[in-house]
């Protein structure tokens, strides 16, 4: 399971009580969020490995979500929204004013909780990042960027006849694979998920789980999920936030077999949650 | 005596007659109901207030049944009695001598203790008080009488078993209906007196010369071609949608993307003020303000063209009320129509959607530009259409502003006239009802009606086809 981790040398390596030292793509220290004068996270340092799969769990109403909108500062389009502590990605602080959160967008993707396809076709859809980022050279490059999307995100066989079709006119399953698609185009280095299979029949959730477990060979995931099933059967790695704070880290197994904390236990066992 | 009654307050009455009856309906059946409510271990139907209600509605519909009557009969019923009991030297009057003679005597009769000294007209008057005594005297009756036995039969129905409350609750739907009704019954009406007074029309004047005729000259001859008109309404209306459409769109996309929320909490309210000014002040804005403007800018047109070598004389009519300017002042009299409901549509934009494109890398103009207007789209043209019939039928600012010359030219500083200020041109004045001349105005209308209402019918399908988007 290790296999994929460390590979690639990351230039920040701390190491926190909780969890083993790994090549980590982005590193927070020290995360504080607040909502106007209420404070949502509570100094939660954590290590997001490269290649694999970090899954925060957490009761609702923990942070774990907010945290996940740290990572590619989509909280500033949150009015009263202010976060500090440093998150260091390849040595930079994201959070740093010199910072182009748009840029970093591109650099970190991320896919919703509910499906949210633009309202254009599937093919628009997948072409509007590269597009805006100036990613291809012309329609045979743009094409391509979309057709390896699609083909990624396990999608390609079911549209690649429809492509002019409403993204919206899909089913939930393939709408929300459309997103990581549209995610995946734009040659992101972490992919954000929040809850991406809460609004998902079973079905279109393994579809999706499948999908994440094929992305973490290129790509660094970070994942939001309410299912632990979810967390256990997809994640590398686990955080257990519990009212704003971070309360423990490490590899899912672990945390699954043989939490530290006695919240933690709690939490997994179903005692509260 | 019954003279005194000729000058009871109705109205009055037959509101406090109805407020009474009906708060001692709904006494009585509350209190029946509160008897079988805790004897017993039957468990009633319906809670005691609505038994209560029940018979309420039983006492209130007469009285309101009645006063209704007597409000549009009453009048009519009173002098029906005093004219046929008019001794016969009145037959020398004309009818319309007579309504005038009657409108007399019923002012004089309102007036308590009013003699004018003419024998014959206080006579008359005395009886006219009479017959309204009698009149009011039997409508109170009734409506006391038929009030009451609704309150005693309503109030015998009741019994632990009875659906008072299903009872209640239809009554309010027909309550409801019957609002609804009398709305759509007025358009109805409209539309049924402006279709017959055109049919009127179209039978002296063919309908096609009216619509596709060229010559519009209904004052002082009788030539009805309304081409001019319409085409004046259109090249106006397509004005105050150039200055409408941009300025209101991204005022639109301004307040409801960019603006923090105090900013907005003071533009929002003020735009909204813009559609509250009365058009007539719009109307002396656009003659006394922007059209000589128009004027002045038109003639230095014309100047510059003339010493450039361009052209030999005035190209421009620079006419001291224009379709420019009209069109400019409508356009801005319709900015907070389209602003308003743009802002609602684009608001209305789930923000997951603007979340998407963020997470994308979209800079905030590239979201709004490519994401969410788009998908606001269907709603912004509704907006825009809604706007389009308002400014078509808009009347105040082009009787001021536009002029009355009827005529086809693509010159926007020439003067035009459109449907709306003909019609108010055919109206004013004289108002001798059969002639072609006063019923091309209903011909106009309908035309003026069927534009707008499909643009309407076009905007609400739009606006629907947008809801179901994002049910």
């Amino acid at each position: 399971m290790d296999g994929t981790l460390g590979e690639k040398t990351a230039p920040d390596k701390g190491v926190l009580p909780d969890a083993p030292e790994v090549a980590a793509r982005m590193s927070c220290r020290n995360i504080n969020v607040y909502y106007g004068e209420k404070q949502a996270i509570y100094d939660v340092s954590l290590q997001i490995a490269d290649r694999s799969v970090t899954a925060l769990i957490g009761p609702s109403g923990c942070g774990k979500s907010t945290f996940l909108r740290c990572l590619n500062r989509m909280n500033d389009t949150i009015e009263g929204c202010r976060v500090e502590g440093e998150i260091l990605m390849e040595g930079e602080n994201i959070n740093s004013p010199s910072i182009d959160p748009v840029l970093l967008r591109s650099r970190v993707g991320m896919v919703f909780q509910k499906p949210n396809p633009f309202p254009k076709s599937i093919y628009e859809n997948i072409a509007y990042g590269p597009r805006i980022h100036g990613l291809a050279q012309g329609r045979e490059d743009l094409d391509e960027i979309v057709e390896k999307s699609l083909r990624r995100a396990g999608l390609w066989e079911e549209v690649k006849d429809r492509l002019n079709v409403a993204g919206t006119s899909l089913s939930g399953g393939q709408q929300q694979r459309l997103c990581i698609a549209r995610a995946i185009a734009v040659r992101p280095e972490v992919i954000l998920m929040d809850e991406p299979c809460s609004a998902l029949d079973p079905i279109a959730t393994a579809r999706i789980e499948e999908l994440i477990d094929d992305l973490r060979k290129r790509y660094c995931i970070v994942i939001v999920t309410h299912s632990m099933q979810q967390a256990a059967r997809v994640s590398q790695r686990t955080a257990f936030f519990h009212l704003g704070s971070l309360v423990e880290m490490g590899e899912t197994d672990q945390i699954f077999t043989s939490p530290r904390d006695r919240r933690t236990e709690d939490y997994i066992t179903g005692r509260f949650g | 005596m019954l003279s005194e009654l000729g000058h009871l307050p109705m109205d009055f009455l037959l509101l406090a007659a109805a407020v009474t009856l009906a708060s001692f309906g709904f006494i009585a059946g509350r209190l029946r109901a509160e008897q079988f409510s805790f004897s017993g271990d039957i468990h009633p139907n319906s809670r005691p207030n609505a038994h209560g209600y029940f018979v309420l509605m039983w006492s209130l519909v007469p009285v309101v049944l009645v006063g209704l009557g007597y409000i549009i009969f009453g009048e009519g019923a009173s002098r029906a009695v005093l004219r046929s009991e008019l001794p016969d030297g009145f037959s020398i009057l004309t009818p319309g001598e007579l309504t005038t003679y009657l409108d007399t005597v019923a002012r004089a009769a309102r007036m308590p203790g009013f003699l004018s000294g003419e024998r014959v007209f206080d006579t008359v008057t005395e009886r006219y008080g009479e017959i309204r005594g009698t009149i009011n005297l039997i409508t109170l009756c009734i409506a006391g009488a038929l009030s009451l036995s609704g309150m005693v039969l309503a109030r015998r129905c009741l019994s632990p078993e009875f659906r008072a409350r299903q009872h209640v609750e239809s009554g309010i739907e027909w309550f409801l209906f019957l609002c609804a009704a009398l709305a759509i019954a007025t358009t109805v009406g409209i539309v049924a007196s402006l279709v017959f007074e055109s049919l009127r029309f179209f039978s002296e004047v063919p309908v096609w010369d009216f619509l596709l005729g060229t010559r519009w000259n209904a004052q002082t001859s009788a030539e009805f071609g309304a081409l001019p008109l319409f085409f004046g309404t259109f090249m106006i209306s397509f004005f105050a949608m150039m200055v409408a459409a941009p300025v209101g769109l991204f005022a639109a996309i301004y307040l409801s993307e960019y603006a923090s929320r105090q900013v907005r909490a003071i533009i929002k309210p003020v735009l909204e003020i813009l559609a509250g000014i009365p058009t007539v002040v719009y109307g002396f804005f656009a003659l006394l303000v922007v059209a000589p403007a128009v004027r002045s800018v038109a003639l230095w047109i014309n100047q510059l063209l003339i010493a450039w070598g361009l052209a030999d004389g005035a190209v421009l009519a620079a006419q001291p009320t224009s379709a420019l300017a009209a069109g400019i002042v409508m356009g801005i009299m319709v900015i907070p129509f389209v602003s308003s409901l743009s802002d609602d549509v684009i608001r209305a934009v789930p923000q997951s959607l603007r979340d998407g494109a963020y997470a994308m890398g979209a800079t905030k103009s590239e979201a709004v530009r490519q994401v969410v207007v788009p998908a606001a789209l269907p709603g912004i043209i509704a907006a825009l259409l809604l706007a389009v019939s308002r400014a078509i039928g808009e009347t105040m600012i082009v009787v001021m502003a536009a002029g009355q010359r009827a005529r086809i030219s693509p010159d926007p500083t020439s003067d035009l006239t459109t449907i709306t200020v003909q019609i108010v041109s055919l109206l004013t004045g004289e108002s001798e009802f059969d002639s072609p001349k006063t019923l091309s105005a209903f011909a106009l209308g309908l035309v003026l009606f069927v534009i707008t209402l499909l643009f309407n019918l076009v905007a609400i399908n739009v606006v629907k086809r947008f809801r179901e988007k994002y049910e």
